[in-house]
């Protein structure tokens, strides 16, 4: 059950996650992204992690990729402009993009032989695990209370950098 | 059996998938979405380390990794919405001032 549930789960956010980078539409992308970003939140309940599971639907799908889609409906700009011709689909370009996706190609390849290359850790996981909020939040507020409070720091810089990018130019 | 390598092949398969997305794609936004698969990929081996060592210090990594990547899509995003009003365009290709 749990391996059928892992293989449809992983083949969805697989599938979602190339059509995502071959779709023309950017709308079309984000809400794709939207569908690849449900199935991991399954795998991470697969995984036994239901905080990491919610917050991925509520921050991720529901937070972040809003802001993409506002700013994809703000833009208003649905096609790409290349110098190629717009008929082509974009993963069929030539010259440099290609010569890109072979390396990224390549770079999976490799990734998974390392990873299969003295058999791998095939077995099912030992029990024990952390599933609890609680037991996650006592641990963000005591060892990593730290790096929590410069979070914030960072969050701020990054709001106060938004809207200084984003504010029109004052003529 | 699922065990620690699924997950782990499946997150190798998801970042490259977003390293060709990077690679292919000539649209800011479309960039923006690929870097995106590439830190959720990242969060999938976190969350997998952390139930194999059966701790929780990975889920604590994750919610570290989806702090920054909210801030690196506003961020992101306000770059692009500032870089469309001066170029009317969202092809990398077309952003040259900086070329020397």
């Amino acid at each position: 059950m749990n391996a059928l549930l892992f293989y449809g789960f992983g083949a969805t956010a697989v599938l979602a996650s190339l059509l995502v980078i071959a779709q023309k539409n950017p709308i079309y992308s984000v809400l794709l992204l939207i569908a690849s970003f449900g199935a991991l939140s399954g795998l991470y309940v697969l995984l036994e992690a239901p905080f990491v599971a919610v917050i991925q639907i509520i921050v991720y799908a529901g937070a972040i990729m809003v802001l993409f889609l506002f700013v994809v409906m703000l833009l208003n700009a649905p096609h790409e402009d290349t110098e190629y011709d717009e008929r082509v689909h974009p993963l069929l370009r030539p010259g440099p993009m290609r010569f890109g996706a072979a390396l990224a190609i390549a770079f999976g390849i490799e990734l998974v032989w390392a990873l299969n290359r003295n058999g791998g850790e095939a077995g099912p996981f030992a029990g024990g695990a952390v599933s609890s909020v609680a037991a996650i939040g006592r641990s963000l507020f005591g060892p990593y209370a730290f790096p929590f409070e410069v979070t914030s720091v960072l969050i701020l810089v990054a709001m106060i950098g938004a809207v200084v990018l984003a504010r029109k130019e004052e003529p | 059996m699922v065990g620690l390598n699924h997950y782990l092949v499946l997150s190798g398969v998801l970042f490259s998938i977003g390293t060709a997305g990077v690679f292919v794609r000539r649209n800011l936004i479309t960039i923006l979405l690929s870097i995106e698969i590439m830190l959720n990929a990242v969060n999938l081996t976190f969350v997998a380390f952390g139930r194999a060592l059966g701790s929780a210090d990975g889920q604590i990594m994750v919610f570290f990794v989806m702090t920054v990547a909210a801030a690196e899509a506003a961020v992101g995003l306000a770059i692009v919405i500032s870089l469309f009003r001066h170029k009317e365009s969202l092809n990398p290709d077309s952003f040259t001032g900086l070329r020397w």
